[in-house]
């Protein structure tokens, strides 16, 4: 075990990958000689070189788009898009390409490429640059969409991701990289699809991914001390989605309550409510609740962006409020 | 038509022809009001006064200068997220640009775009874009939009759309430049060239990058001109904005400029070279046309002293306004959702019940039990 932050994690995973396997190469905006708008690639164009470590002009289609290609005459790509919200100028590729071509054609050529992107907002970057888009990816058969919350996930579900055949979206959260963790030392292959218990209890289910996690761990360490055993269910992976966990969780305390950072109508915890209905529903005893962002595009202001989006303290009372309408006492 | 040559034309003819000391002085104002707003935005966002993304005009003043005095009120503006001076030389005023820097409620964008999202309708500037190359297609139709007010002709309005070098290499761009040659759009696209997008040289990104010759594949005329000069970029705005009225010609503008700072307020600019920050610095625009407008005998350094010194003025009680000035309220969260009012959109905050169950219907009541 060794302490490291997410990113670094990330960092390690890169570079210990390319080292096994010379298919593997990085391709993106900035993350050669400028490091990474996030550094998560620093040190790695000075280690490998330019020929796997290529920076490319602004052109999230093309070069996304390239990735597949090299994914199709069997390479690994590992592109690295400033944010989601970028992803959306090569939705096409993603979708109607990436996401297809082994299904369309019949089985012949797989696509084994990972598309690295931050999601999340709380940094006043505005409506355009502060989006939770990972769910329109988890709807498409055909790709995979993994979300880990904690530096050890990142090191196993990356690996995971860049020996897996298929395309892989491999979500990060800008609020998630300076985050430290104990990571597992030596190669650490994760199974994509797999829920965890991120915390055992035993009165409410908090289901949540990526950065929501976090504050889900944290909301559950507050309840602890209150008597109120609150189980976190952290995803991981958005498709496959593990919903034997979810459920298995739910069935034992009941109460369900999902964190999301994405928009709550059509969102994550809308297919976590409709799972739980069907594989838990002689167990609840509350409807299943959703803590979500407020539906508009996200203001620039801070008082305005605070409201917008899900805390903890929301969550708090969220949990609160299942609590007292199954009239819950300890 | 002027083809595509990469002579830049120079600023000294212009200034010598036809051009009063009173204009003159007014683009050394607004090159300084544009210094001092930027550096005074530096600091406030060292002071946390601002967030998010804040990309400064530093270095590219002559340019904004030179095309803001090109375009006429009455064209449209549509500009990428560097766009404090295009702001503040366009009229929007250096105080709402100051309050939507800090996110307020008397921001030109209400507080809900922040620095790289201003915008002003009656301006005519359509806005500061953040996603690179966002702008352009909209530019492209507001230009086809002119052409269904009227006809081509010297009084016509025409659209001016901004973008950095970097952004000339996403697809939006090849498309709309194709639109408007296959549909004789009014419209000129400038592309600041300060040589870098984020850390990148444009050599490394554009593989044609004498950017101005990038329309060819759509006929598509282009020039260069240098950046730092404020009357040649005057002069070649408003030639190529008299081709799109007169012609309906659209054409390409390559202004070669300087990014005196890092990308963003953040970015402390490390992968560049010593050679390439001195040259930098070597090429400010704003000492130059201080020094050739006292060459000249239209400043002394006591009137330029005073320009200055009222620049700071502005920005001073600019900064006290924004300060000033009422956050958004919260309550207000979802007012420009929709244009229009919408049935069953949802304003609700994070955690809010979804649907309200009425209390006095007790539905299908559960078992005493509960569980089974
Ligand atoms: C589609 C998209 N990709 C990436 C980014 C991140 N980004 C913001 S500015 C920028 C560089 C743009 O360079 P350039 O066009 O030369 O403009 P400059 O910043 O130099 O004015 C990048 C890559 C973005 N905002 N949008
Ligand atoms: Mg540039």
């Amino acid at each position: 075990m060794s302490e490291m932050t997410y990113r670094e994690a990330l960092r390690s995973t890169l570079r210990r990958e390319m080292q096994r396997d010379d298919s593997v190469v990085l391709l993106g905006e900035e993350i050669g000689v400028f490091e990474g708008s996030y550094k998560i690639t620093s040190g790695l164009l000075a280690e490998f070189g330019e020929t796997r470590v290529r920076d490319t002009p602004i052109a999230e289609e093309g070069f996304i788009g390239a990735g597949i290609g090299m994914a199709m005459l069997g390479m690994r790509p590992v592109v690295e898009v400033m944010t989601i919200n970028f992803t959306l100028l090569a939705i096409d590729q993603i979708v109607n390409h990436a996401a297809k071509i082994y299904a369309m054609f019949g089985g012949q050529v797989a696509v084994p490429m990972v598309i690295r992107t931050p999601g999340g907002g709380g940094q006043q970057l505005a409506a355009t640059h502060s989006q939770n888009l990972e769910v329109w990816y988890a709807h498409v058969p055909g790709l995979k969409v993994v979300a880990p919350s904690n530096p050890a996930d990142a090191k196993a579900l990356l690996t995971a991701s860049i020996r897996d055949d298929d395309p892989v979206l491999f979500l990060e959260n800008l609020a998630l990289y300076n985050t430290k963790g104990e990571v597992p030392d030596g190669e650490q292959v994760g199974e994509i699809g797999k829920a965890a218990v991120a915390k055992p209890g035993t009165d409410v289910t908090v289901v949540s991914y990526s950065r929501a996690t976090l504050i889900a761990l944290e909301v559950a360490r507050q309840f602890e001390k209150q008597g109120v055993s609150v189980e976190v269910v952290d995803l991981r992976s958005l498709r496959p989605l593990d919903r034997e966990t979810v459920c298995a969780s739910v069935r034992k305390t009941s109460r369900a309550v999902v964190l999301e950072d994405d928009w709550l109508t059509y969102g994550v915890g809308a297919e976590l409510a409709a799972t739980i209905q069907e594989g838990a529903f002689d167990y609840l005893d509350a409807p299943v609740r959703r803590v979500a962002a407020a539906e508009i595009p996200l203001p620039y202001a801070k008082p305005l962006e605070n409201a917008a989006l899900p805390t903890a303290d929301d969550l708090t009372k969220v949990i609160n409020e299942v609590l007292d309408a199954t009239r819950f006492t300890g | 038509m002027s083809g595509s040559t990469g002579s830049p034309t120079t600023g000294r003819a212009a200034a010598a022809g036809g051009v009063t000391p009173e204009t003159l002085k007014d683009y050394y104002a607004q090159m300084v009001l544009i210094r001092s707003f930027e550096l005074r935005a530096s600091e406030m966002y060292q002071r946390a006064k601002i967030g998010g993304y804040c990309h400064l005009n530093l270095g590219e003043e002559a340019t904004v200068v030179g095309l803001m005095a090109a375009l006429r009120p009455s064209d449209y503006l549509f500009t990428t997220y560097r766009d404090h001076g295009y702001a503040l030389s366009r009229g929007l005023g250096a105080g709402r640009i100051m309050a939507e820097l800090f996110g307020k409620a008397t921001g030109v964008s209400g507080g809900r775009g922040g620095s790289m999202h201003l915008f002003d309708q009656k301006a005519r500037m359509l806005g500061g874009y953040g996603i690179v190359g966002g702008q352009i297609p909209p530019a492209t139709g507001a230009a086809l939009a002119l052409t269904y007010r009227g006809g081509p002709g010297p009084e016509a309005e025409a659209v001016m759309c901004l973008m950095g070098d970097g952004t000339t290499n996403i697809g939006a761009f090849h498309e709309s430049l194709n639109l408007a040659a296959l549909w004789h759009l009014p419209i000129v696209y400038v592309i600041i060239n300060n040589q870098l997008g984020m850390g990148t040289p444009v050599e490394k990104a554009a593989a044609e990058p004498e950017l101005y010759k990038r329309g060819c594949s759509y006929r598509m005329p282009g020039v260069r001109v240098h950046g730092g000069d404020v009357m040649a970029v005057r002069e070649a705005a408003a030639a190529a904005l008299d081709l799109a009225r007169t012609q309906r010609q659209p054409s390409i503008l390559e202004a070669m400029s300087y990014r005196l700072r890092g990308h963003s307020v953040v970015d402390p600019a490390k992968y560049r070279s010593q050679e390439d920050t001195q040259q930098a610095r070597d090429e400010d625009p704003v000492p130059a046309f201080r020094a050739q407008l006292i060459e000249s005998g239209v400043l002394d350094d006591d009137s330029a002293t005073a320009i200055e010194a009222d620049a700071e003025r502005q920005v001073a009680a600019a900064v006290a306004f924004a300060d000033e000035s009422p956050d958004p309220e919260v309550a207000d969260l979802f007012v420009h959702a929709y244009a229009t009012p919408v049935a069953g959109t949802p304003h609700r905050l994070p955690g809010d019940p979804v649907i309200s169950v009425p209390a006095d219907d007790p539905g299908d009541v559960p078992d005493e039990g509960g569980r089974s």
